[in-house]
């Protein structure tokens, strides 16, 4: 199952120049960038592993696409996204984050429902590879 | 009908030539420095038009290192380079980032690689500029850390080429036995510019731009004693060209704020306040004594 989540998830993957194209973006905006990964793409897992700093006072993409290719050699068939945080005074957030790798084989997410009392419903999503 | 193509012209409308004449009209001596610089600038002008006329091309490799006795200009140049490849659209950004090996090498295991990989990110699309590269190893300890950071430029040096442009920069001799103890660094070297020493006329113009930047002047008569005082300089210890110079001059205006408080009746012109008379000068150590004067406060 295509995971969707971040800008550009439901376009065709983007190729290394669009991501690099994308980054310089970023870079234009003064926004510091973030590379990090993960196996579990499930929704609520919003913390992934971080591959080195946030790296900031950068000018060229070149040295995220150096460390974007290291995160791939060293965790293939992971999810890789790239954030770019704004530090300016008042949005102090991440203002862009897209997905830049996926494995080959994308794993599902399977919703099950739970009657419980006064017919309520909850919901869980589990990932299944 | 071939397509033709005007370099000339090309090389005028890209920015190159003012940058060029720019360099030649404020870095005094320098000749076979600029020289270098100059074939430089004209091959990768040549190899940017044979791109545009779809000629096989080959981007070639800048990295640099820049050997010379201490005062010679070589950070100043290489402060340039940067804005020279960037006119030339050898590199992207264009910026400069000056290191030396406190930057590079950490100070526990792990830390070194993430600390060179951090400034090395920082450089790319522009220039990387190591001042006294040989500190970089030491020999003597097995153990540094030096070494890491030296084998992550390396390769960052051979496979990243296009991303960056690395200067090495550094002392003549003690360059020497650091790219004899690291042969990959010679290798991966395309040019290795010598920085030759100022003559005594060079220094002496030198001298005249520093003070016109601080909008002093020499009376004639100063002029002249300077042209003694670097005559005599030159031949102590620990000369270092256009830096003694400039601590010199430092030490001279001392001597001019000096006089003007005591002599006199304390009333100054604009002309005397920017005026070094020739005492200002002649009263140096250099003159008095054989030694060395950097070491002193006031000479």
């Amino acid at each position: 199952m295509r995971i969707t989540q971040g800008c550009f998830s439901f376009l065709p993957d983007l190729n290394d120049e669009q991501i690099a194209a994308q980054i310089e973006y970023c870079l234009g905006k003064n926004w510091a960038i973030g590379v990090e990964y993960t196996r579990d793409p499930h929704p609520r897992n919003t913390y992934w592993n971080m591959w080195g700093n946030p790296m900031f006072d950068l000018k060229d993409a070149a040295g995220v696409m150096m460390e974007i290719r290291d995160c791939r050699k060293a965790n293939p068939e992971n999810y890789i996204r790239i954030n770019a945080f704004d530090s300016t005074r008042g949005w102090e957030t991440v203002r862009m984050s897209f997905i830049a790798s996926r494995p080959k084989v994308e794993p599902t997410i399977e919703m099950t429902r739970l009657e419980t009392g006064g017919r309520n419903i909850q919901y869980t999503h589990v990932t299944r590879y | 009908m071939a397509a033709t193509f005007n370099l000339r012209e090309a090389f005028q409308t890209s920015g190159v030539a003012e940058i060029l004449d720019t360099l030649d009209r404020e870095l005094i001596g320098l000749a076979p420095v600029k020289q270098r610089i100059r074939e430089t600038a004209a091959l990768l002008m040549v190899e940017r038009v044979r791109k545009d006329l779809g000629l096989a091309h080959e981007t070639p490799t800048l990295h640099m290192s820049f050997t010379g006795n201490p005062g010679t200009g070589k950070t100043t140049v290489a402060n340039r380079m940067a804005g020279l490849l960037h006119k030339l659209n050898y590199v992207r950004k264009g910026q400069l980032v000056s290191v030396t090996r406190d930057d590079l090498v950490g100070q526990y295991i792990g830390h070194t690689a993430p600390k060179t990989k951090e400034l090395l990110k920082k450089a790319m699309g522009g220039v990387l500029f190591i001042d006294e590269a040989y500190y970089l190893y030491k020999p003597d300890n097995e153990r540094d850390y030096g070494q890491e950071a030296i084998e992550i430029l390396l390769q960052v040096m051979e496979n990243q080429r296009d991303d960056l442009v690395v200067i090495l920069a550094g002392y003549a001799d003690r360059m020497a036995k650091f790219y004899e103890s690291n042969p990959g660094f010679r290798s991966r070297i395309a040019h290795h510019i010598d920085f030759p020493d100022y003559t005594d006329a060079e220094l002496l113009h030198i001298a005249e731009i520093m003070l016109d930047q601080q909008s002093y002047r020499f009376s004639p008569k100063a002029r002249d004693a300077m042209g003694d005082y670097i005559k005599t300089r030159r031949t102590q210890p620990h000369f270092a060209n256009a830096r003694s110079i400039r601590n010199a001059l430092d030490r001279t205006r001392l001597r001019h704020a000096n006089r003007l408080l005591e002599t006199g009746d304390g009333i100054v012109t604009p002309e005397m306040l920017s005026t070094v008379e020739e005492p200002d000068v002649r009263n140096s150590r250099v003159f008095s004594q054989g030694g060395s004067v950097e070491k002193q406060t006031i000479a």
